[in-house]
């Protein structure tokens, strides 16, 4: 039985896969949270996909994917911004359009015939071979996010209580929002070298979706979700270790059932709660 | 702006395009005054607080306000959902005086809990806001006024949805808060409260009067104000504006 568990570890890429992890698992779970209540999933996804074309680049340039995907993310959002701006075309529509661009440019460079094989990982990320470099600019950018959520805490939290008020109590919505989608790039940026373009998103939303079922104040959801994570990330490598599956994808598989048994969980609670609190005495202070 | 007054304004129009929601609004605010502010829905009530708030800026006229306002919004707009406890909540009025990248430390803690105390939910403080009643909720905002230290405190509809033992000790707390010298400007549909209060300001979409309940509410005032909401109470002389509705 122990060796089932010590196994995998006695291999150099499973310890560099989870420290991997554990990294996706701090910049994600946490600031998953805020994106959850900012209400920017979307941004959040599409942010992943309009990475795509610089990890190619940085890919076939032969620099750590990061260096490519940083300028490609500040791009694909200053495409965002201009075209938000011609008439008639909305945020939602800007969005769409540059995401689809970009992310079929990526496709055409990865899947030309001169490129080296194994580019497609980018899609669905290789978990199992950080470089080094790539995990310094991880840590990085992940200690860059927990830094910034706890200076920015009191003001993100007063936004998203009450946008309409916020204001008057020196917490500017617009530098609330903005500060929200330029740390979710850079957690995304994180995860998508880890989980690929198209499952770093899961790493963002799953774990704080789940936390949101049950924590009750949000330092505790930041830190529930940070350890479903983990958690999520370090099942998924088990998984992919003996079940000889991809673990980008084990992974992203462990964070939905960890939602869905959150859910059926929740749910099950509020069956019983419901009668209870039908009979609640009524409030001894008003 | 004499320093017997709180806020001040004179000729002031404000709105969001180019057409004001509000005109000609002048009057005073003085310190231990309640001030009851009357109108219609959209007839500018919430346009004039946003501007005694600072978010909004005068089209025309002027805005003083003396030391700092402080809001108490409806609570229905806030998130009843979210995770926070009434003592967060009491808290975030210490933002104001914090640099951006500083939290509330352990002074403003016993300040907020302190102002939770005065406002009578103590015992509710580490709560969350949402499981509150609605006169809970009111109070832990107006508690959030008193930890920006607010001498002007803005009240936009605090009774509505209130049953009638929470809404008088509602009113009871903002009568102390008066006579500890803050002024409270109260957005309100009740007019037998607003003839309780120290002064009524009519709005409907321009100022239609201003000044002590006993000289200014008569019913050329109320028709003004309300245009065709007003009913008479049979027999009793009262009139009264027909309920608001709220989507």
């Amino acid at each position: 039985m122990i060796d089932f568990v010590t196994d995998p570890l006695g291999q150099e890429f499973i310890r560099r896969a989870l420290l991997e992890v554990g990294l996706i698992s701090l910049a994600g779970g946490a600031l998953g949270c805020w994106v959850v209540f900012y209400g920017v999933s979307y941004a959040a996804e599409s942010l992943s996909h309009a990475l795509f074309p610089g990890l190619v680049v940085a890919a076939l340039v032969g620099i750590p994917l990061l260096a490519g995907g940083i300028p490609g993310i500040a791009i694909a959002a200053l495409a965002i911004a201009l075209i938000g701006r011609v008439p008639g075309i909305g945020r939602d529509t800007a969005v769409a359009v540059v995401v689809t661009a970009f992310f079929g440019l990526g496709a055409l460079l990865a899947l030309s015939p001169e490129s080296p094989p194994g580019i497609q990982n980018l899609l669905f990320g290789d978990i199992l071979a950080p470089s080094n470099s790539d995990l310094i600019l991880s840590a990085i950018l992940a200690a860059m996010v927990v830094i910034s959520l706890v200076a920015l805490h009191w003001r993100l939290l007063a936004v998203a209580f009450d946008r309409t008020t916020a204001g008057s109590l020196g917490a500017s919505p617009t530098l609330a929002d903005a500060a929200v989608l330029v740390l979710l790039a850079a957690a995304v940026l994180v995860a998508a070298q880890g989980l690929g373009t198209l499952l770093a998103i899961a790493a963002l939303v799953g774990p704080a979706a789940t936390a949101r079922q049950f924590a009750v104040r949000v330092p505790s959801m930041m830190l529930a979700a940070t350890l479903i994570g983990i958690g999520a990330g370090v099942a998924g490598l088990y998984v992919s270790y003996y079940a000889g599956v991809a673990a980008g994808a084990a992974i992203a598989g462990c964070i939905v059932v960890a939602y869905l048994a959150a859910l059926v969980a929740s749910a099950t609670r509020a069956l019983f709660e419901r009668p209870l609190a039908a009979t609640a005495l009524p409030e001894a202070v008003r | 702006m004499s320093a017997g007054v709180l806020a001040r304004t004179r000729e002031l129009a404000a709105g969001y395009g180019r057409v004001p929601a509000i005109e000609d609004v002048s009057f005073d605010v003085e310190p231990g005054q309640r001030v009851a502010l009357l109108g219609p829905n959209g007839g500018g009530k919430t346009t004039l607080l946003r501007v005694l708030l600072g978010e909004l800026r005068p089209m025309h006229g002027t805005v003083e306000v003396r030391g700092r306002a402080a809001t108490v919004p409806q609570t229905e707009r806030s998130r009843l959902d979210f995770p926070v406890s009434a003592l967060d909540v009491a808290l975030m009025g210490a933002l104001p005086r914090l640099p951006w990248w500083k939290r509330p430390g352990h002074t403003d803690r016993e300040v907020a809990r302190e102002a939770l105390e005065r406002v009578g939910v103590a015992g509710r403080a580490d709560d969350t806001f949402g499981d509150l009643s609605g006169g809970q909720r009111q109070r832990v905002l107006i508690a959030r006024g008193l930890v920006q230290d607010a001498e002007l405190l803005l009240l936009d509809e605090p009774f509505s949805g209130l049953d009638v033992p929470a809404a008088s000790g509602l009113e009871s707390l903002i009568a102390q808060l008066a006579a500890e010298g803050r002024g409270v400007v109260i957005a309100t549909h009740d007019l037998r409260q607003a003839q309780r209060w120290d002064a009524v300001l009519c709005l409907n979409h321009r100022q239609i009067a201003f000044g002590p309940p006993d000289e200014v509410l008569d019913r050329e005032v109320l028709e003004a104000t309300y245009a065709g909401a007003i009913v008479e109470i049979p027999g009793s002389g009262h009139v009264g504006v027909l309920p608001a509705h709220h989507h």
